[in-house]
């Protein structure tokens, strides 16, 4: 794939200054999503996967660098995005149906009404939910509300969806589903996907690319592409060799990560070795402390 | 913490200058309007006045004891009510239909029945209080723990006992948040009872500035009036701090 | 069955208490407590023959005039406090102070600036019953979920949209309650500040009636101002049920 980008983090650093104190979060973040890619980002716990979510969705201004969408830099949530939270009982509007749930941003962005009623009809049918356009969120379970979280933004027809750990507090069943319906809704509509998650699994199963990033001051460890078939199965899928030998090299890396190493040399493929990487103690210990 | 302390600090510097410049600039009528200055000045001059004093103990007075009456009233009559299931059945559509009544409606009938004497008063303060404490008895009596009231049944408690470990303990909460609206409810009628009543206390202390046409001092009593009220509030809010502390419903309530 | 059940629990003891009343009553010859029966003969020719229209009305039209200005200028002012921290932090103790002033000593203030009229008594009702709602409208706007707020931003949601289907509806609830408490001070405060200057209104009757002892009419003028209270509570009950569901519904789900 020769695509250009659709979605480039060019060298984007983030720095909290609360008083006279700063934390840098994100040290130096460097990639690229092409138009139609599957990207998953796996980090530890604390390697500042939410703050860099939140500078890409344009909710937080960035230190230096810069988020381009589509080539042009983004001040702002742009047009083109939509977003997945994790907490999908918080992201949904409880005093709307779900209908007027996924119809509310269409409305603003002047879609006709016609257009609009085809495009709710189909993003709820997508996710399999034609049955209950009518009922409130709190009436569904979790997992029927994160399916609604994801139509309002499928309907939303993103140049790109992020999504933030959407399935962490859903059920193993109901995620094994909606992992399927990710994998289904970006084949079947060629959508582009940012997937962060914390679950090594989930990344390699999900992913087309797996970004591993290390710990906060976060870098970008290493770019795993992940060679599986694209069809891709909950069993069968996960029983082959190669999910396995995947599956422990991103192992591997996050546990590098945890211990503070932040760079793997470059040529060191998919499922080599992972043991070359140089750590930093003395800058590993200080970043503890100002956390 | 210190930030919005400051900057509440200035937020009451700006009104107050802003009380100071407006009636000098005429943009309102000083005699209207006086500037803080002016108002500050019949205050300290309230101040040292016997007459002020004894308003202000008188209105107090009757402050207390109308919240003491409803507060012991609404209670009992909570509990006794919240404890037997087919009394509040029966009651229920009655409080939800004398609750509303207002209480102003009961001045001409407390006039005529007490004159202006501080009776008049107390008839609105309780009538209007009481129905505060009630309601949140009301509803903390049925928020008790139906498994230990069970466990209080099955271990043979007596009536009595079981209001003292079980209902009352866990109605706490609610009780206290009772008596904090009805003390600031109280108030407010204590002081309206005074004003169009006329019975001794500070609103009458107002209604008589008003009449004389002394706009100063009439400002200076309204700015006690409020400063009451707002003492009333810190003070009853933080002995339910005190009391509650250990309650963890509190910060359930706090959260609502 | 158990409607029927549910209605008889909840009359009997209306009834009981009417009934009561109108018999212990009956032989009354207390100046001050006419016999039931002869107040609700008073009512008809006391209220139905004009002052329906004269004292009645005008009261319920200030009623909803102040109110509706204090709701308008409560709920604006509040969820643009509620959204600034340092905003609120600056007007909280101000506003503390002016919601503690027990809002009918507003009157002789507000007759200074606005005369006996009309507008007096409309302006009386706003500033009294402003507070709670701004007060509570502060705390709604705060209450507002972040992630709500997120996915408002995400989704292009323009400032229109985000008063409207946002902030507004997200801070109903503390709005709601509010407005009730600002509801019976409104009627509170078109009562007294009819009682204290006025040409007609239920207040100013009332007070007439009282003043000319003609008991039998000021007890049905304080029951007709107890009927509008309770009707007017009702009616608040019906619009909360309506504007509320969603957040009964979430409450009872959790």
């Amino acid at each position: 794939m020769t695509l250009p980008p659709v979605l480039t983090v060019d060298h984007v650093k983030k720095v909290y200054v609360t008083g006279d104190r700063s934390v840098e979060a994100v040290r130096d973040l460097h990639f690229e999503v092409a138009t139609g890619e599957l990207v998953c980002v796996v980090g530890p716990s604390g390697a500042g996967k939410t703050t860099l979510l939140r500078c890409i969705a344009g909710l937080m201004d960035v230190t230096s660098g810069e988020v381009r969408l589509e080539g042009s830099a983004i001040s702002g949530p742009p047009r083109g995005m939509a977003v997945v939270f994790q907490e999908y009982g918080r992201s949904l509007f409880p005093w709307m149906t779900v209908r007027r749930n996924v119809e509310l941003p269409l409305k603003e962005k002047k879609v006709p009404r016609e257009r609009r009623a085809a495009l709710v009809d189909e993003a709820l049918a997508t996710v399999g939910l034609d049955h209950v356009h009518d009922a409130y969120p709190w009436q569904l379970s979790g997992g029927m509300q994160q399916r609604v979280a994801i139509a309002r933004a499928v309907a939303y027809e993103p140049q790109i969806l992020l999504m933030d750990e959407p399935f962490a507090a859903v059920d193993a069943q109901t995620r094994a589903d909606l992992e399927d319906l990710i994998r289904r809704l970006w084949s079947r509509l060629g959508v582009t996907v940012l997937f962060v998650t914390h679950d090594i699994d989930e990344a390699v199963y999900l992913g087309e690319r797996v970004l591993v990033l290390s710990n906060s001051p976060t870098v970008v460890l290493e770019d795993v592409p992940i060679d599986l078939p694209a069809d891709r199965d909950q069993l069968a899928t996960r029983a082959l060799p190669r999910f396995a030998e995947l599956r422990a090299h991103v192992y591997g890396l996050v546990q590098q990560a945890k211990r503070g190493v932040r760079a793997v040399p470059a040529d060191s493929g998919a499922a080599a070795s992972h043991s070359t990487a140089h750590t930093t103690p003395h800058s590993a210990h200080r970043e503890r402390k100002s956390l | 913490m210190r930030a919005p302390w400051r900057r509440g600090l200035v937020g009451v510097g700006v009104f107050v200058a802003l009380l100071e410049v407006v009636p000098r600039t005429g943009l309102v009528d000083p005699g209207y309007l006086p500037t803080a200055g002016t108002i500050a000045g019949a205050l300290g001059e309230q101040l040292s006045r016997e007459a002020f004093w004894s308003a202000l103990l008188d209105t107090l007075r009757g402050w207390s004891i109308g919240l003491g009456i409803a507060v012991v009233a609404g209670v009992a009559a909570g509990i006794v009510i919240g404890v037997v299931p087919a009394l509040r059945a029966f009651t229920a559509s009655t409080v939800e239909f004398l609750r509303p009544i207002p209480s102003v409606a009961l001045i001409p009938l407390a006039v005529l029945m007490f004159g202006t004497s501080m009776q008049s008063t107390l008839v609105l303060i309780v009538y209007a209080s009481f129905w505060q404490v009630l309601v949140q008895v009301l509803d903390g009596v049925r928020d008790v723990d139906p498994v230990t009231q069970e466990t209080a049944r099955s271990y043979g408690f007596a009536v009595p006992t079981r209001i003292r470990v079980v209902v009352w303990p866990a109605a706490l909460p609610n009780v206290i948040t009772g008596i904090r609206l009805a003390a600031t409810v109280a108030l407010v009628l204590a002081i309206t009872g005074e004003l169009v009543i006329g019975s001794p206390g500070l609103g009458r202390q107002i209604a008589l500035a008003q009449s004389a046409g002394a706009v100063e001092a009439m400002y200076g009593l309204v700015v006690v009036a409020g400063l009451l009220g707002v003492a009333v509030n810190l003070s009853i809010r933080a002995a339910e701090r005190r009391l509650l502390r250990w309650h963890v419903s509190v910060r359930r309530e706090n959260a609502v | 069955m158990r409607f029927i059940r549910s209605i008889a629990t909840a009359t009997v003891l209306p009834v009981l208490l009417v009934a009561a009343w109108w018999f212990t009553s009956l032989g009354s010859d207390d100046f001050f407590w006419p016999p039931l029966r002869d107040i609700l003969t008073e009512v008809p020719s006391t209220w139905f023959e004009g002052r329906l229209g004269a004292d009645v009305a005008p009261s319920l039209l200030r009623l909803s005039a102040g109110y509706s200005l204090a709701l308008a200028i409560g709920i604006s002012a509040g969820l643009a406090i509620g959204l600034s921290a340092p905003l609120r932090q600056y007007c909280e103790p101000v506003f503390e102070f002016l919601r503690s002033i027990p809002p009918p000593v507003l009157v002789p203030i507000i007759m200074l600036f606005a005369g006996i009229g009309d507008s007096m008594k409309i302006v009386v009702i706003a500033f009294g019953c402003v507070w709670p709602i701004l007060l509570n409208s502060v705390e709604g706007a705060r209450s507002i979920d972040e992630v709500l707020h997120d996915t408002a931003r995400v989704y292009g949601l323009g400032p229109a949209a985000r008063f409207r289907h946002l902030l507004l509806r997200g801070a109903s609830p503390h709005i709601v309650t509010g407005a009730r408490q600002a509801l019976s001070i409104a009627i509170i405060l078109v009562v007294i500040s009819e009682m204290f200057a006025a040409s007609n209104g239920l207040g100013f009757t009332i007070v007439q009636f009282q003043r000319s002892f003609a008991i039998p009419q000021m007890w049905s003028g304080i029951l007709l101002l107890g009927a509008i209270g309770v009707i007017l509570a009702l009616v608040f009950k019906l619009v909360e049920n309506r504007v509320l569901a969603w957040y009964f519904g979430l409450r009872r789900k959790q």
